[in-house]
């Protein structure tokens, strides 16, 4: 599922809602959480997973293909940490 | 680096600041929205939010585990779980936009 057809699946199901209307919602939601993640927040949607920011320390690394050693400045990666109830969604089929 | 915690109640709030339904409305669109999403995964689809990420579903096989307190052997029963891989965007946007453009493709 693409985020244009999850935003088509919502249009259908929520008729009363201007099309445009619904793909603003989902952009806020995604861009909300794209935000709260850059200031470094973390985002905890109960039943569905916790999304925050690791960081990673500067290291240095190596380009595999000429094995230069490259200084690799530290950095901070999104992570996902799935919720309990969709854990056992996927696995119970609940 | 703040460290709040962000909920489904600011992502309603900012819903509703952005589209004109009302607070409860925009809740409960959060709700379909997510509720949505986790079906597609339980169904064991991918979920693709372009300059977001993208949610997959692997499956894992079964393993012999070991409880590490009392060393005894427990058999871990294959699962499926849940993978996000962020996109390029997003992780840019972490790391402050002002990053200066590398040479990758």
């Amino acid at each position: 599922m693409t985020k244009s057809e999850l935003i088509q699946q919502l249009a259908e199901r929520n008729p009363h809602l201007y099309q445009r209307d619904v793909e603003r919602i989902v952009t806020t939601i995604f861009d909300e959480i794209s935000n709260a993640l850059s200031r470094g927040d973390r985002v905890e949607l109960r039943g569905f997973g916790a999304f925050s920011v690791k960081r990673r320390e500067a290291r240095l690394g190596r380009n595999p293909r000429t094995g230069q050693s490259v200084q690799v400045d530290e950095k901070h990666i999104p992570f996902f940490k799935t919720g309990k109830e969709m854990r056992a969604r996927l696995n119970n089929g609940a | 680096m703040a460290g709040q915690t962000v909920t489904r109640a600011q992502l309603s709030e900012a819903v509703y600041q952005e589209v004109g339904l009302s607070r409860n409305e925009s809740a409960e669109l959060v709700e379909t929205v997510l509720n949505e999403i986790s079906e597609a995964l339980a169904r064991g689809e991918m979920v693709k939010i372009s300059s977001f990420g993208s949610f997959a579903v692997r499956k894992k096989g079964k393993r012999i585990g070991r409880n590490p307190k009392t060393g005894k052997e427990v058999p871990i029963n294959p699962r499926r779980v849940l993978v996000f891989r962020a996109s390029h965007v997003l992780k840019d946007h972490i790391n402050g936009t002002l990053r200066k453009p590398e040479a990758t493709a």
